[in-house]
């Protein structure tokens, strides 16, 4: 048996993960595993204890996206409680999701991806990361931070905390807007998205031509997508029906509260992560890279292939261009970081309807919610995909089970897939290097992992 | 002079190092000061040499090391126990380092419980008998880094304030004096306490607490806890305000749930809170369960599986 290389850990992620390549005698790729090196136990901690506790625990899942933890799970509590939250209260609910998607993808797109572009991804590692760009171009550097940084503090001055926020509550919202701070906050929303379209200019003349042979070609592979649409089939990050979409186009939408009936977890023995896969598509579960079996992505590309169209204008004036470029469903791996500067365009777009809504600051945020015995789901989107929260309670209203299924988890199977085919193409008669290794990297960093 | 830095993190959720970013441009700051040699989550020092050939972790030497999480498997402790070995300092950072934090939780249930909800949901397909060699198992529990190593800094907060990531950086890169809050949260708190002992019992957090007008200013408000809903706010360190003092919570108007851990490093925050509702005649059998008032200090060994009842 050959060598092994171990990229241990993999950098630049939000995750905790590992690459394991397996050489053959003649140092080609034998086989490829990245692996989930931990796990917390969230589905079991959860039990026993009061449902409307749980928006407030299970946002520890994840501190990048925290906010979409809370809000689906007050989704899910409201479900199990039978309470519909009053207009302005799931109005500040959706906003708060809209700025944290804006700056959660910024810090992305120039924090942990910008490196392998701008510094370039053969340049040595200790100048390719944020610290080195922001040497490179100090001004754009501080520009970004700023910007970011204004962004989140719109989201801890009106709630207290940005990080694991509590501000969601069963039944609603636990403070209303007041009119001082709704034209605070949309005057800095529209300065986000003056930079939101600054970035994706940017990003379209100085960074993707330069890569489009990359694109071509890194980490390709074919697959399915999930994503969730309004009822007009625009993409809503917030609220709708799930889309399920094959490698080949067609789709099928479905209720999320059914989300058991569609999707399975696939469980391999080298990793703690789940591998989720489309068990209605009734084929099984295979990452093999010719004929893989009911593989989906989420995440940002999943979600511009499985919606007809942006519901804002400006964003879908970018997705026209994207698929006039790329078709639909645009299967490239790298293309996940053009697809997030659509979609920033169009949280900042959605974030400034909502500041325009009169409805917003209206005092009537949340309603009375009495714990009783019940089942419910609590879907979104979170900046790495669809995020499910399913919890049942009891007549007391604790919690008796909880399934979650993240963001994240959904890419499991094809960043595997991703790595195989990066790795085999990079990798040959067993000539390895760094920047062959961080070319696999980048791959999975368009995930966002 | 700049200051070499490790940082890792362990079974951790990121919302400390999210914590480091919204330092916001003082960030900027802190990085022409601070040299770091090892951080996964910035930069692509790999533990196992840039070509992914060696066979133990090896981290670089640093001044100080900032780690987040706590310990729940065994790569996690040989990490912990490079950085450790590797750093003159190091840092406990967030309430996961220095108290085990939410994942904790999980310490009242045995590992193979947990793994047996997790790989039996309604949408997991079953398993295969066990994982690979490769893939690092869990502990029996989830540990506070302080349960493994020696803490030099404890920095609680789930996660700490950036204000506070600022302050302890800038101290440590200048060699100056740490000097965090160390009192509770109601100390810190503006809503008004009238002491007055009427309460007898306490309902869920199923209602926004009484206040006048959306514009009411929070020094108004009655406190929550006499307003007869918990808050842990007088069994939990102070400090989540940051620089402008008010704790974060109390500023949406819900009730503090703990996230900094005890007032004094080796407190419990349960057993605090219960005397404390106790002896002013509260029924503490009116509270759904206290588990979770152990929420964010379940490690040391507070939170623990049930011992198995005797078969009759």
């Amino acid at each position: 048996m050959g060598q092994i290389i171990n990229i241990h850990p993999i950098t630049r992620i939000e995750g905790h993960a590992s690459i394991a390549i397996q050489l053959d005698d003649q140092g080609e790729v034998r086989e490829s595993k990245v692996r989930i090196l931990s796990l917390r136990g969230f589905e079991k901690f959860v039990e026993g204890k009061p449902a409307e506790e749980l928006p407030r625990i299970v946002n520890r899942i994840c501190g990048i996206c925290p906010w979409q933890h809370h809000l689906a799970s007050n989704k899910a509590v409201d479900r199990c409680f039978g309470v519909t939250p009053p207009p302005a209260g799931r109005k500040l609910r959706e906003l708060m999701q809209a700025i944290s998607h804006s700056e959660d993808k910024i810090l992305h797109f120039y924090f942990l991806a910008a490196p392998d572009f701008v510094m370039g991804p053969d340049s040595d590692y200790s100048v390719r990361n944020i610290i080195g760009v922001a040497k490179a171009n100090p001004d754009l550097a501080k520009r970004v931070v700023r910007m970011r940084q204004m962004a989140k503090m719109i989201l801890e001055t009106f709630t207290g905390k940005a990080i694991h926020p509590h501000a969601g509550v069963p039944g609603g919202f636990s403070k209303p807007l007041l009119e001082e701070d709704r034209k605070d906050f949309l005057a800095k929303m529209r300065e986000m998205l003056d930079f939101a379209l600054f970035t994706i200019e940017f990003a379209k003349t100085e960074v993707f031509p330069k890569y489009l042979d990359a694109v071509k070609t890194l980490g390709v592979i074919k697959t399915g997508f999930i994503g969730t649409v309004d009822g007009d089939g625009a993409l809503n990050l917030y609220d709708g029906m799930t889309r399920l979409m094959k490698p080949d186009g067609t789709f099928q939408d479905f209720d999320p509260q059914q989300y058991d009936r569609y999707l399975g977890e696939h469980v391999e023995p080298y990793s703690y992560g789940k591998f989720p896969y489309a068990r209605c598509w009734g084929e099984g579960f295979s990452l093999d890279l010719e004929a893989p079996r009911g593989i989906y992505r989420a995440n940002t590309l999943a979600r511009i292939n499985v919606a007809d169209k942006m519901a804002t204008p400006r964003a879908q004036a970018e997705l026209e261009e994207f698929r006039e470029k790329f078709g639909r469903p645009a299967q490239f791996t790298l293309l996940h970081h053009w697809a997030r500067l659509i979609e920033e365009v169009y949280a900042c777009e959605r974030a400034i309807q909502l500041l325009e809504d009169p409805e917003i600051t209206d005092s009537n945020v949340r309603a009375v919610v009495e714990p009783r015995a019940g089942r419910g789901v609590g879907c979104l989107e979170a900046p790495r995909g669809t995020l499910i929260h399913d919890y049942s309670t009891d007549q007391n209203g604790m919690i008796t089970r909880a399934n979650l299924i993240v963001g994240t988890t959904h890419n499991l199977g094809p960043i595997n897939m991703t790595v195989n085919q990066a790795a085999r193409s990079l990798i040959k008669g067993g000539a390895v290097d760094e920047a062959a290794l961080n070319k696999i990297e980048m791959a999975v960093r368009a995930y966002d992992p | 002079m700049t200051v070499k830095v490790a940082q890792e993190w362990l079974n951790s959720c990121s919302g400390c190092e999210i914590a480091i970013v919204d330092m916001g441009e003082r960030l900027l700051d802190i990085l022409a000061v601070a040299d770091f040699v090892h951080s996964p989550v910035l930069m692509d020092h790999k533990y196992l040499g840039q070509l992914g050939n060696g066979k133990h972790i090896h981290i670089p030497e640093a001044d100080v090391g900032i780690v987040s999480g706590g310990v729940r498997n065994e790569e996690h402790v040989e990490v912990l126990e490079e950085m450790r070995r590797k750093c003159k300092i190091i840092v406990a950072h967030g309430t996961c380092a220095t108290h085990g934090g939410i994942p904790a939780l999980a310490n009242s249930y045995t590992s193979e419980e947990m793994l047996q909800r997790v790989y039996s949901t309604e949408t997991t397909d079953a398993p295969a008998a066990s994982f690979d060699e490769d893939v690092p198992p869990l502990l029996d529990a989830c540990y506070a880094l302080d349960e493994k190593v020696k803490v030099d800094v404890y920095l609680p907060g789930c996660p700490p304030h950036p204000d506070h990531v600022f302050e302890a950086l800038t101290a440590l890169a200048t060699g100056s004096p740490l000097n965090l809050p160390g009192r509770s949260v109601c100390d810190h708190c503006p809503t008004v306490r009238e002491g007055k002992g009427q309460l007898k019992t306490l309902r869920r957090f199923l209602q926004s607490p009484h206040y006048k007008a959306p514009d009411e200013p929070l020094d108004k408000m009655r406190c929550i806890l006499e307003q007869g809903m918990l808050c842990m706010g007088p069994v939990t360190r102070a400090g989540c305000g940051g620089s402008k003092i008010v704790p974060r919570c109390i500023t949406a108007r819900v009730p503090c749930r703990g996230c900094y851990g005890p007032v004094k490093q080796n407190g419990n925050q349960r057993l605090d809170m219960l005397n404390a509702l106790a002896s002013n005649g509260i029924d503490i059998s009116s509270l759904p369960e206290t588990v979770s008032l152990l929420r964010f200090s379940g490690a040391h060994h507070q939170l623990r599986p049930p011992r198995k009842k005797q078969e009759a």
